[in-house]
C-alpha cells in the first residue's frame, strides 16, 4: 500500500534526526565524560591514561566522601520533611474550606521562583533576621548565623530546599487525593472509620501511586542539588555543606580535577539510576500488594 | 435525606481554613522582606529586625533604578525570554513530531522500542556528568553561546516530552488518521492539519513544564556562556554578587526585579502552570 510506505518514511525521516541530536548532546557527551574519568585530565593541556585509579581515589578521598554525606543526609531528610509536610497541605487543601483555589494558588508560589534567587533571600534570613530572634528569645542555637556553623548549615539548606519543594509535591499529592472516590468515606463513615485511621487505611493505600511519584521525584531532584548551595553557603563552611553537584562542578570546571570528576560524575549517574530502580520496583510491590 | 447531603457539602471547615491561612505566612515572609529591603535606603537598616521588616521612611523605587543599570536588566531578560521562547517553540515542534513518529511506530516495529527507552532513559542522566564534556564539546563546536544552550535544552527536555506526547497519542485512535490516509492526505500533512492541533492540551503541559524549567535553570548557562559576557536573569544575580556587596537593599531590587516576570506569569496562567506540572508529574 502507497500510504503505508509515506507513513513508514516519514516516521523515519523525523526520527533520524531528532534521535542523531540527541546522541550528540546526551549519549557522546556521557561516553566523553566515562572516558575522561580514565585519565588525569586537568581541563587543559595534555593528559594520560590512569586506568581506574580514579574510581579507586574517589573512595579514599575525603572530600568527596564529605560531599556523599551531606547530599545523602541532605536528600533523605529533605524528602522525609517535604513528603509530610506536603501530604499535611494537600489534605487540608482538598478538605472543605474557604477560598480552595486562591489558597492552592499561593501554595504552589514557591515552586515557580528560581532556587538561586531564593537561595539569596534566605541568606540574608538566615544571617540577619533569625539571629537577632534568637538571640532576643534566648536561644543559644539559634543566636548567631546558622550559615556559619559547621553543624548546622546543612540544616539550613534543608529548610530552603524544603521550601520550594514542598509546593511540587503539595499539588501532585492534591491530584492523588482528587482520586478517590467519595462513598468510600461514605462506607468508612458507616463503620466509624474516622481521623488518623480513615486516612491510615482508607486515603493513604489509595494515594500509594502519587506518594512513589512524589518519592521518587523529590529525592531524585534532592540529590541533585546546586543552586541552593551555590547561593546559601558556596559549599562552606569548611566544605560541610559541599553537594556532589557542587562539587563536581567546582573542582571540574577550575579545580583542575576534570578526569577525576568525570569518574565522580560518574558514579553519582551509577548512584541516582540505582536508587530510581530501587524506588520506583519497592513502589511498584506496595501497589500490587493491594 | 437530599437536604441534609446538601448541608453537608455546604459546611466549612473553618480551623484547617484558618490554619492554611496563617500558613501562607510562610510563604509570604520571605517574599515580604525581600520586597521592604528593595524598597528602603542602606542608612535605614539598622541592626535589628525592625530595620530589616519595617516599612521604609520614604517610598522609593530609586533601588529598582539602580539594580536595572548596575545587571543590565533588560538584556539579561531579553536574553532570559529569548532561550526560553526559543526552547519551547521547538520543543513544542520537534518533540510533539517524535513523540507522534517514535509512538505510532512502536507496535509494529522492534527498533522504535528501543530508541523509545532509549531516548527516555535519558531522564536519569544528571546534568552533572554531562557537564564538563559538553563545555568542550559546545566551545570545539562554536555554539558556547545562547544557541548552544537553547540547542543543549531541547536535548534535555526531549526523555520527559517524548514520553508526554507519546502517552498522551496513545489514547488518540489511529482511526482518524486512517480515515485522512483514504482521502489521499500525506503523513505530514495528517501530523500537521490533524494531530498536531489535536495534542493542544499537552503542548499546554509541556510549554509549561520546558517554560519553568528554562527559566530557572542556573548550571546551564552558567558553564556554557560564561565566556560570551552575556547573562540571563538568574545567571545575572550570581555574576553581579560582587558588585552588590553589601548594599543588600540593591541586592534585593535586583532579585525582586528577577522574580517579577514569572510571578506575572504565573498569576496570568495560574491553571494551565498547575495542570501542567501536575499532568507532567503523574503520567
Amino acid at each position: 500500500m502507497k500510504g503505508d510506505r509515506d507513513r513508514k518514511r516519514t516516521f523515519m525521516l523525523i526520527t533520524i534526526p531528532i534521535l542523531a541530536l540527541f546522541i550528540c548532546f546526551n549519549t557522546l557527551p556521557l561516553i566523553k565524560g566515562f572516558i575522561y574519568s580514565f585519565t588525569n585530565f586537568k581541563g587543559y593541556g595534555s593528559y594520560d591514561w590512569v586506568g581506574g585509579r580514579n574510581y579507586v581515589d574517589l573512595f579514599t578521598d575525603g572530600r568527596v566522601g564529605r560531599s556523599y554525606l551531606f547530599t545523602f543526609k541532605y536528600a533523605i531528610v529533605g524528602t522525609i520533611l517535604t513528603n509530610v509536610i506536603s501530604l499535611v497541605i494537600a489534605l487540608g487543601l482538598n478538605s472543605k474550606i474557604k477560598g480552595k483555589s486562591v489558597l492552592r494558588g499561593i501554595y504552589f508560589i514557591p515552586n515557580v521562583l528560581g532556587g538561586l534567587v531564593i537561595g539569596y533571600i534566605f541568606s540574608f534570613f538566615f544571617t540577619y533576621i533569625l539571629p537577632v530572634v534568637g538571640q532576643s528569645l534566648g536561644i543559644e542555637a539559634l543566636s548567631s548565623s546558622m550559615l556559619s556553623s559547621t553543624s548546622q548549615a546543612w540544616i539550613a539548606i534543608v529548610i530552603v530546599g524544603c521550601w520550594q519543594a514542598i509546593a511540587m509535591n503539595t499539588i501532585i499529592y492534591i491530584s492523588g487525593l482528587q482520586t478517590v472516590p467519595e462513598d468510600i468515606y461514605e462506607a468508612g463513615a458507616i463503620d466509624g472509620v474516622t481521623g488518623w485511621r480513615k486516612f491510615k487505611d482508607l486515603t493513604f493505600p489509595l494515594i500509594i501511586p502519587f506518594f512513589g511519584i512524589n518519592m521518587v521525584l523529590s529525592m531524585k531532584n534532592f540529590l541533585m542539588v546546586f543552586d541552593q548551595v551555590m547561593a546559601l553557603t558556596k559549599g562552606g563552611p569548611a566544605q560541610s555543606t559541599e553537594s556532589i553537584s557542587y562539587l563536581i562542578y567546582n573542582n571540574g570546571m577550575s579545580g583542575g580535577q576534570f578526569g577525576f570528576q568525570s569518574a565522580n560524575a560518574f558514579l553519582f549517574f551509577v548512584t541516582i539510576v540505582v536508587i530510581s530502580v530501587v524506588q520506583m520496583t519497592i513502589t511498584n510491590k506496595k501497589e500490587e500488594q493491594l | 435525606m437530599m437536604s441534609k447531603g446538601n448541608k453537608q457539602t455546604r459546611v466549612v471547615n473553618w480551623p484547617v481554613t484558618i490554619l492554611l491561612i496563617a500558613g501562607c505566612l510562610t510563604i509570604f515572609f520571605p517574599l515580604y522582606m525581600a520586597l521592604i529591603i528593595a524598597l528602603k535606603q542602606p542608612s535605614e537598616m539598622t541592626n535589628n529586625i525592625a530595620g530589616a521588616l519595617s516599612f521604609p521612611q520614604t517610598w522609593s523605587l530609586a533601588n529598582f533604578r539602580e539594580a536595572m543599570q548596575v545587571t543590565d536588566f533588560w538584556n539579561s531578560l531579553g536574553n532570559s525570554l529569548l532561550i526560553t521562547v526559543a526552547t519551547v517553540v521547538i520543543s513544542i515542534i520537534l518533540h510533539g513530531m517524535a513523540g507522534y513518529a517514535i509512538g505510532r511506530s512502536m507496535k509494529q516495529s522492534k527498533i522504535y522500542n528501543i530508541i523509545y527507552m532509549f531516548i527516555v532513559s535519558g531522564m536519569f542522566v544528571p546534568f552533572a556528568i554531562l557537564m564538563m564534556p559538553l563545555v568542550k564539546q559546545t566551545a570545539q563546536m562554536g555554539i558556547a553561546n545562547r544557541f548552544g544552550v537553547i540547542l543543549l535544552y531541547v536535548v534535555f527536555y526531549m526523555p520527559l516530552n517524548v514520553m508526554l506526547y507519546r502517552g498522551y497519542l496513545s489514547n488518540i485512535p489511529v482511526a482518524i488518521e486512517e480515515a485522512a490516509r483514504v482521502d489521499g492526505a500525506s503523513t505530514w500533512k495528517i501530523y500537521w492539519t490533524i494531530i498536531f492541533p489535536m495534542m493542544k492540551p499537552m503542548h499546554a503541559t509541556v510549554a509549561v513544564l520546558t517554560a519553568m524549567s528554562t527559566w530557572n535553570d542556573v548550571m546551564t548557562p552558567l558553564v556554557i556562556m560564561s565566556g560570551t559576557g552575556k547573562n540571563t536573569l538568574p545567571l545575572a544575580q550570581l555574576n553581579f554578587q560582587t558588585q552588590f556587596g553589601t548594599n543588600y537593599n540593591l541586592a534585593f531590587a535586583s532579585y525582586i526585579l528577577a522574580l517579577i516576570p514569572i510571578l506575572l506569569f504565573y498569576i496570568v496562567c495560574q491553571k494551565q502552570i498547575i495542570n501542567g506540572v501536575a499532568n507532567g508529574a503523574v503520567k
